[in-house]
């Protein structure tokens, strides 16, 4: 019986990689452990080894094939006498894990629109209120991954009392990649590798903006940070208050936040609304890649301690990115990414993936929805809220984090304050569930906020 | 520790030896004071005395140059007095004044002066330590030669982000001094009921950072041990331990119930040990001065903490709209 040979994801995110070399060839024999060949993700190159023994039928996939979809066939193991000729490859992938394609939605979603019946308002950007590069300007498509790697190069080039630590940053280029070139660039001085130690980074990044430095501090994701928090809150966000102005921590903390996939409670978690608590913070959460390199890069020149929210899932997604000498996107100023007439979604970060989504569906029920992405949490762009509720007197509110103390229930109470004569129906919520993230496939896909929780929160705002 | 030798010949100068009575002196007054007012309501919260450990910053403050910077935890007035932080505005501070070195907004443990190159007044048990290593990178990074003075106490040294910030250190070879200010009890708890290990200045070994123990009731022993190290820090060669053997002899902050210790025990320190005295007996001795000139000194000392204590008396409280003010810098403050 042959054996089909399947792309392997080896991240917990990847969707497709490279087949970067074969190191077996039609003929072998190969048994149990045999390193069949090497895979490149966006994240790092790793040897592929075979499960089961026989000989290698055939190789579907040549090497050096880009953009293999998980779970395509990629070879064919025959046994004994078989004909690998003879066997019959799927033609299709094999379904992807649940988890997987229930998060593939920024990429899908451009697809979908474009193929779906036209909407009730065009698609962002084209449609935003106001456009953050000037018309005309060439845009490129860019990964979230490759442009906070711009920004940060950028703001490298312009001063140099910017340095990027983190456990590694540099010789190993990210453990998500998003240091990639950096420490070529710049060298080890200002890209720096560091031991596990959290805590004792974070504290002596602090100490050297004291000291008049710019750092960034890399945290291979928020939810080691905790381990930190005393230096991020006690001793980063509160000193200059209480030296009366006379020293304060111009720095960033950034890092992949939230769920990614599959990879458990204590690795699954949105910390937005923790930071957003914290008076001397800011906060950002980029969702597109054109926010990720704009809002970086102002990060790093701002005089305050960031905290600056990415996501893993989508540090692989593309978006238009303007071709500009230096773009920034300031804080404190949403982006409506669409504009509607009954309902307001307001979200940021990777929400903004269901967020849309649902839009796109409600427009096939006529209902139009304005999408606005918050960009930052701290400042809080209320004004560009408040001014589309008035207009839809309605509002769903969209995060993956825990319900109690969301955003969304910041903002709901804001908006009752403010724009109360304005509703015509209670402010929704739309959170991750009140749990631990669990592993099941299954039951992580239940934890998480979903487009069809966003759909029906907004049938009922709107009564239809 | 030992009990010191009468006090012996001493080559320092007369200068010198003046010079670290002055502001030892200035220290213990000044802290008598706070407790004063304390003890009268005009200083609120936490308020941690310094008396009895004085002659550890003075020592380390006289092996320092300028430029070189200090952090501390929130035993912090000692520190500031020593680095020439004016008396007044420390005072100010404690009464939660306008005037005061964090305009009322920091109070006792959280105080900062750039332009001395104080970097708080921390308030937080060990998060001092990493910070005063960053200090150091900031230094090693723009290639100067500051060496930064990381004072932490014993209590502090079996932190978690201590070992750390060790490491990394060594691994980086920072210019930073961290100075373990052992007055044998973190809060109520004496070292020995907190560690086995109880040589702090021996844990730098795990990391390869050289160290030493130093009779903290001394403050010309401080002095030259704060010179060895400051050396090591300054020839690039990294980071230096330095474990200051002292006492204090105030509660850990006003509200001490002192149950953990006899008073025996701190009657015996300052009686045999008082590193004040030692100094005043080296003067005496030496024939540099007489009773006289030092009573002369003691009511100049106390003139200047009374003018301190009358001005943070007087200074206005904040006004209202400092609540909102210096939450969010709109540019990078200066660096000193």
């Amino acid at each position: 019986m042959a054996t089909e040979i399947l792309m392997p994801a080896l991240s917990p995110t990847m969707e497709e990689g490279t087949l970067a070399k074969w190191l077996v060839k039609e003929g072998d024999e190969v048994s149990s452990g045999d390193i069949l060949a090497e895979i490149e993700t966006d994240k790092a190159t790793m040897e592929f080894e075979a499960v089961d023994e026989g000989t290698v039928g055939k190789i579907l996939i040549a090497e050096g094939t880009e953009g293999v979809k998980v779970n395509t066939p990629i070879a064919v193991l025959v046994e004994e006498g078989e004909d690998a000729d003879a066997v019959e490859v799927s033609a299709a992938p094999a379904p992807a894990p649940e988890a997987a394609s229930a998060r593939d939605n920024a990429g899908q979603g451009a697809e979908k629109a474009a193929a779906a019946p036209a909407p009730a308002a065009p698609r962002a950007p084209a449609a935003s209120a106001e456009p953050d590069w000037p018309e005309g300007t060439e845009v490129r498509q860019t990964t979230v991954r490759e442009a906070l790697r711009d920004a940060m190069a950028e703001e490298m080039r312009r001063d140099d009392k910017v340095y990027l630590m983190g456990e590694e940053v540099a010789e190993y280029e990210g453990a998500y990649k998003i240091s990639q070139g950096l420490l070529d660039e710049f060298g080890a001085k200002r890209v720096i590798d560091t031991p596990i130690t959290e805590h004792g980074f974070t504290g002596i990044a602090v100490g050297a903006a004291f000291g008049g430095l710019r750092p960034i501090v890399e945290f291979m994701t928020f939810n080691f940070a905790m381990q930190a928090m005393d230096q991020i809150i006690n001793s980063a966000a509160k000193t200059l208050y209480m030296s009366g102005g006379q020293m304060g921590a111009p720095m960033v903390f950034r890092g992949p936040n939230g769920a990614a996939a599959r990879v458990g409670a204590q690795h699954s978690q949105d910390y937005a609304a923790w930071y957003s608590a914290i008076p001397g913070l800011k906060v950002a959460m980029p969702y597109s890649a054109a926010d990720a390199k704009g809002l970086l890069k102002t990060a790093i020149r701002d005089p305050n301690p960031v905290i600056f929210l990415e996501n893993e899932i989508l540090y692989g997604k593309s978006f238009d990115v303007p071709v500009l000498d230096d773009f920034t996107v300031p804080f404190g100023k949403a982006k409506i990414w669409r504009e509607g007439s009954d309902v307001t979604i307001v979200s940021f970060g990777i929400g903004m993936t269901y967020a849309m989504e649902a839009a796109d569906k409600l427009a096939e029920d006529d209902i139009s929805a304005e999408v606005i992405d918050l960009r930052t949490l701290r400042p809080l762009d209320y004004d560009t809220v408040i001014a589309s509720v008035r207009k839809t007197n309605r509002c769903v509110t969209v995060e993956e984090g825990f319900p109690v103390g969301a955003i969304g229930n910041h903002l709901s109470a804001y908006i009752m304050t403010n724009a109360f004569d304005y509703l015509d129906a209670p402010v929704l919520n739309c959170t991750g569930k009140d749990v631990p993230m669990p592993y099941a496939a299954n039951l992580e896909k239940l934890a998480l906020v979903t487009t069809e929780e966003v759909i029906d929160a907004v049938h009922a705002v709107t009564y239809r | 520790m030992a009990t010191r030798k009468a006090a012996a010949k001493s080559n320092t100068s007369k200068d010198d030896l003046l010079k670290f009575y002055r502001e030892m002196l200035l220290i213990r007054r000044f802290e008598e004071k706070a407790g004063q007012l304390y003890g009268m309501g005009l200083i609120g919260g936490f308020c941690h005395l310094y008396i009895g450990q004085e002659a550890v910053v003075v020592g380390l403050e006289a092996a320092a140059e300028e430029g070189d910077k200090r952090v501390t935890s929130y035993r912090d007035h000692g520190h500031m007095l020593a680095c020439g932080m004016d008396p007044k505005g420390v005072m100010a501070e404690l009464t939660g004044r306008e005037s005061g070195y964090s305009q009322g907004k920091g109070g006792s443990m959280h105080m900062f002066s750039k332009e001395r190159h104080f970097y708080g007044g921390h308030g937080i048990v060990g998060a001092q330590v990493p910070i005063g290593a960053g200090l150091a990178f900031a230094d090693k990074y723009l290639g100067n030669d500051r060496v930064t003075f990381t004072y932490f106490g014993d209590g502090a040294a079996n932190q978690g982000q201590v070992a750390e910030t060790y490491n990394m250190a060594q691994l980086w070879e920072l210019p930073v001094i961290f100075v373990i200010e052992n007055n044998q009890y973190a809060m109520g708890t004496s070292v020995k009921r907190a560690t086995k290990s109880p040589d702090f200045w021996e844990r730098g070994a795990a990391y390869g950072i050289p160290g030493e123990a130093v009779d903290g009731m001394d403050v010309l022993a401080v002095k030259a041990a704060g010179e060895k190290a400051v050396a090591h820090c300054r020839a690039g060669k990294g980071p230096y331990i330095l474990e200051i053997k002292t006492y204090r002899y105030r509660g850990h902050s006003m509200s001490d119930p002192a149950k953990y210790r006899t008073r025996e025990e701190v009657q015996k320190m300052r009686e045999e040990r008082d590193a004040i005295e030692h100094v005043r007996d080296l003067l005496i001795q030496g024939k540099h001065v007489s009773e006289d000139d030092l009573k002369a000194i003691d009511k100049e000392i106390k003139e200047v903490v009374n003018e301190a204590a009358e001005f943070a008396k007087e200074s206005p409280e904040p006004a209202l709209d400092a609540l909102w003010t210096d939450i969010y810098a709109t540019e990078v403050p200066q660096q000193a």
